[in-house]
């Protein structure tokens, strides 16, 4: 019953419970020695292309990630949940860090016509710039239909019926396949690799490839002028009444 | 071969560089990223799966639970590939038991007396049969194991052991009769490590003898049966029972290793598991200096953070070196252990006293920074220090580990007196012997050469008066406990000291310069410890205030009690 393919996306990106500290030279934050993992919501996608896989849907998962050699570790992890084999599009240190989405959705593009998976499925946002555009950019590419911020996915006669989490609420749609998915957070509980897993894993393989090989430019097109933390949270002021409120705020040119 | 044990070393003041020089580096890349990726693994199990004060409430891990940690791989991890296991290399094993030592000791010691020593036999001592048949379940924590030695009247004197297995008139089975008491895993396991007498013909003689054999039993051959859990002090939520063996018929295929040699199985699984405990514990005590730590950052009384006083910096000075020399010790041995060195018995039985006793003191510190909140239940520092205190007391207690640590150097000595013969020269060589001590063929950064020669000092120091003892006492020194202790006490602080200079030389040499501080301290430390111990041993005027001091303990047990009466 198992006929489709699929090709997961996943990111290295410093650890969510790390404190995060800005660089001296302010152009970005400070990487070397800081604990880092897999991107949270590539979890999502990882785990939802497992469970497609239990479910029969799925018979082969390629799981793919940009970036360092350390990226190598992060596509682990991903083997270690089940994916099948890796590629590894390895950026050389200095330019890993300016990698952006127009890049990344370039490269996966060139990945899906070498694989030819029938869904492609990413984190919804890294959290590291929180961009929210590789799978939209990949979708809009590959013209194929997009289904983002997906919080349910079920497969049913060749299509798949998404339920996105968007401001207003849920939206239903249903999308043809081949198509792109963005996993959010809600969208199941990844499992944690367990240890004869991450043995396995050890044995699946990873290819390595350059985006020369690919044919693509990743030269950034966006230029980081400064990074700053946020403004220190300032003391606020008690006041006794609604009048003496109104008046701090006409004093402060709030109203 | 000759040994290359720096521990049996020292006795003979020599500083042996084989095995401290460089830090053991055993892992190769593969390996360190496939334990890293097990420690996310483990770290996630525990941060949101196991509930370590639940368990320690209920006395028990949830039954669910313990399917996750199947499911996780977590009871098979030195089990080779073949039969199911992770192949986990002793350091590796070591560095994933830091999690427990972090987490949850309690749940350590159901997983540490099922892998470590409950089929540990099967592993050292089992035919290509028996691992066949019972790995592959074991490993994957289908049944548990157990070690089933102790008994209520054998328990430091574990040759006395009182359980039989008889051979029936066929051959064919051992008939068993026994009770073991305090047996972790006791009331769960199917397959027991189980150690009993068995009536051996001496060949030379003729004559029946009882001589230990070890056996894997199963609960499945009826007449095994348990007693229910023991309410303890802490590590509560492992089962420790009672196991009653009443005619146990055991295949004769069910001996493990030779008929007869079961003690040297025990000894050796016991000694083969005990590098795991100085690693788990390192997981502990930087936990707790966490802790002590950060409430020392935060807590404010008088008119500063607890941080800014003396009394608090020096407390948590301690903690680090303590955690920092018990580290080093723990993978140095698991270390050696996985480079082959022939013999680690002595730094095995020194890591382990090492580790609980320090962990021991850290907790009891974490506590008074703590004060008040430290003994308070819900704070959650208090159950560290039920969960530590058996640390000190099984896998060999720390009192008969130091006289085995110190006989086995004294035995040392004695062979080399005995090969020079008159005992006045011996001194004079010993003198000569220390004195030749050059500079380590080891290159050592510069900032650890005073420890080095502080290293160096102690050891000649330490061989002086040892050898000075052996001479005094002869063949009685075996029953001279205070000077065996003494001894002990220096051989550990020797041994600590050559630890933590390798690892911070190690560090040094790969640009980091930071641990040098943490060495020399301790190495500073441990210099006037041992000075205090050697002088003690040479001081005749205290062995007559030690022999005072000894009959006061005898006429208490004569008394059968406290000795003075009311003041008032």
């Amino acid at each position: 019953m198992a006929s489709l393919r699929v090709l997961v996306g996943c990111k290295r990106v410093i650890d969510y419970a790390v404190k995060i500290r800005v660089r001296p030279d302010a152009l970005g934050v400070v990487t070397d020695g800081v604990k880092h993992s897999m991107n949270p919501f590539d979890e999502n996608a990882i785990e939802e292309a497992v469970r497609m896989k239990q479910k029969k849907i799925v018979k082969e998962i390629v799981v793919a990630s940009c970036g360092g050699t350390q990226s190598q570790e992060t596509i682990r992890t991903a083997l270690a949940m089940g994916a099948d084999r890796g590629i590894h599009v390895e950026i050389p240190k200095g330019t890993d860090e300016s990698l952006q989405p127009l890049a990344v959705a370039k490269i996966f593009a060139k990945l899906v016509e070498k694989e030819n998976p029938d869904i492609v499925i990413l984190g919804k946002q890294a959290i590291d710039d929180d961009s929210n555009q590789t799978t939209q950019l990949l979708a809009g590419i590959l013209e194929w239909p997009q289904g983002t911020m997906a919080s349910v996915v079920e497969h049913s006669e060749g299509k798949l019926k998404i339920t996105r989490e968007v401001d207003g609420g849920l939206e239903d749609i249903s999308v043809g396949l081949p198509a792109v998915i963005s996993a959010d957070l809600r969208l199941n509980e990844p499992r944690y690799a367990t240890l004869p897993n991450i043995m396995k894993a050890k044995k699946k393989k990873i290819e390595k490839m350059s985006p020369e090989d690919l044919g693509v430019d990743v030269t950034p097109r966006l230029k980081v002028l400064k990074v700053v933390d946020p403004p220190v949270r300032e003391a606020g002021d008690k006041v006794p009444d609604v009048s003496t409120l109104m008046d701090k705020l006409k004093e402060k040119g709030h109203i | 071969m000759s040994s290359t044990s720096f521990a049996r070393g020292i006795f003979l003041g020599e500083l042996r560089e084989e095995e401290i020089f460089p830090y053991p580096q055993v892992l190769d890349s593969d390996q360190k990223e496939t334990i890293s990726m097990m420690m996310e693994a483990g770290h996630a199990f525990f941060q949101n799966t196991n509930d370590a004060a639940a368990n320690d409430s209920a006395e028990k891990i949830p039954e669910e639970q313990l399917d996750e940690m199947r499911q996780l791989g977590m009871y098979g991890l030195m089990v080779p590939e073949e039969y199911g296991g992770l192949a986990l290399t002793n350091t590796m094993y070591a560095k994933f038991g830091e999690l427990t030592g972090e987490y949850d000791l309690g749940l350590g010691i159901h997983t540490g007396a099922h892998q470590s020593i409950g089929y540990k036999g099967i592993l050292l001592y089992g035919n290509p049969e028996q691992k066949e048949k019972y790995l592959p379940s074991l490993a994957s924590g289908d049944v548990f194991a157990c070690f089933c030695l102790t008994e209520p009247s054998s328990g430091s004197d574990a040759s006395s052991i009182k359980t039989r297995a008889v051979l029936n008139e066929a051959g064919t089975h051992y008939v068993m009769n026994g009770a073991k008491i305090w047996i972790s895993n006791g009331g769960i396991a199917e397959i027991f490590t189980v150690f009993a007498q068995t009536p051996a013909i001496d060949a030379k003689t003729g004559e029946t003898k009882d001589k230990i054999t070890a056996f894997i039993v199963e609960r499945a051959f009826g007449g095994v049966s348990h007693g229910p859990p023991e309410k303890k002090m802490g590590i509560k939520c492992s089962n420790t029972s009672e196991v009653y063996f009443e005619n146990v018929e055991i295949p004769v295929e069910n001996v493990l290793g030779e008929v007869g040699g079961g003690f040297k199985v025990a000894m050796n699984i016991l000694n083969n598991g005990r590098f795991g405990m100085g690693a788990c514990l390192t997981g502990t005590m930087r936990m707790l200096i966490s802790k002590a730590v950060d409430h020392a950052n935060n807590r404010k009384q008088f008119v500063s953070n607890l941080r800014e006083y003396q009394g608090i910096q020096q407390k948590i000075a301690r903690m680090n070196l303590l955690c920092y020399a018990n580290e080093s010790m723990a993978y140095m041995l698991c270390g050696n252990m996985d480079r082959g060195a022939p013999e680690y018995q002595i730094e095995a039985a020194m890591s382990k006293i090492f580790a609980s006793q320090s962990a021991w003191d850290v907790c009891d510190e974490t506590i008074q920074i703590l004060g008040g909140a430290g003994f308070m239940k819900d704070v959650g520092i208090e159950r560290w220090m039920r969960d530590l205190r058996i640390f000190r007391i099984f896998e060999g207690t720390n009192d008969i580990l130091k006289l085995f640590i110190a006989l086995n150097g004294v035995q040392e000595l004695g062979n080399l007196f005995k090969k020079q013969g008159n005992l006045g020269t011996v001194m004079g060589l010993a003198q000569k012997r220390v004195l030749g001590m050059g500079s380590l063929k080891t290159k050592v950064h510069a900032d650890l050469e005073p420890s080095v020669k502080q290293l160096q000092e102690d050891i000649t120091k330490f061989h002086i008066a040892t050898s000075a003892q052996v001479i005094k006492y002869k063949k009685k020194i075996i029953e001279q406990q205070v000077v065996l202790n003494r001894i002990a006490e220096s051989s550990i602080l020797l041994q600590s000291m050559a630890a933590v200079i390798s690892r911070a030389n190690l560090a040094a040499e790969k640009g980091d310069t930071s641990e040098v501080v943490l060495a020399s301290a301790w190495c500073g430390e441990a210099h006037q410890k041992i000075a205090a111990l050697v002088a003690d041993m040479q001081n005749a005027d205290l062995t007559k205030v030690d022999n005072a001091t000894l009959n006061v303990g005898k006429l208490s047990l004569d008394n059968n009690g406290y000795l003075a009466q009311s003041p008032i």
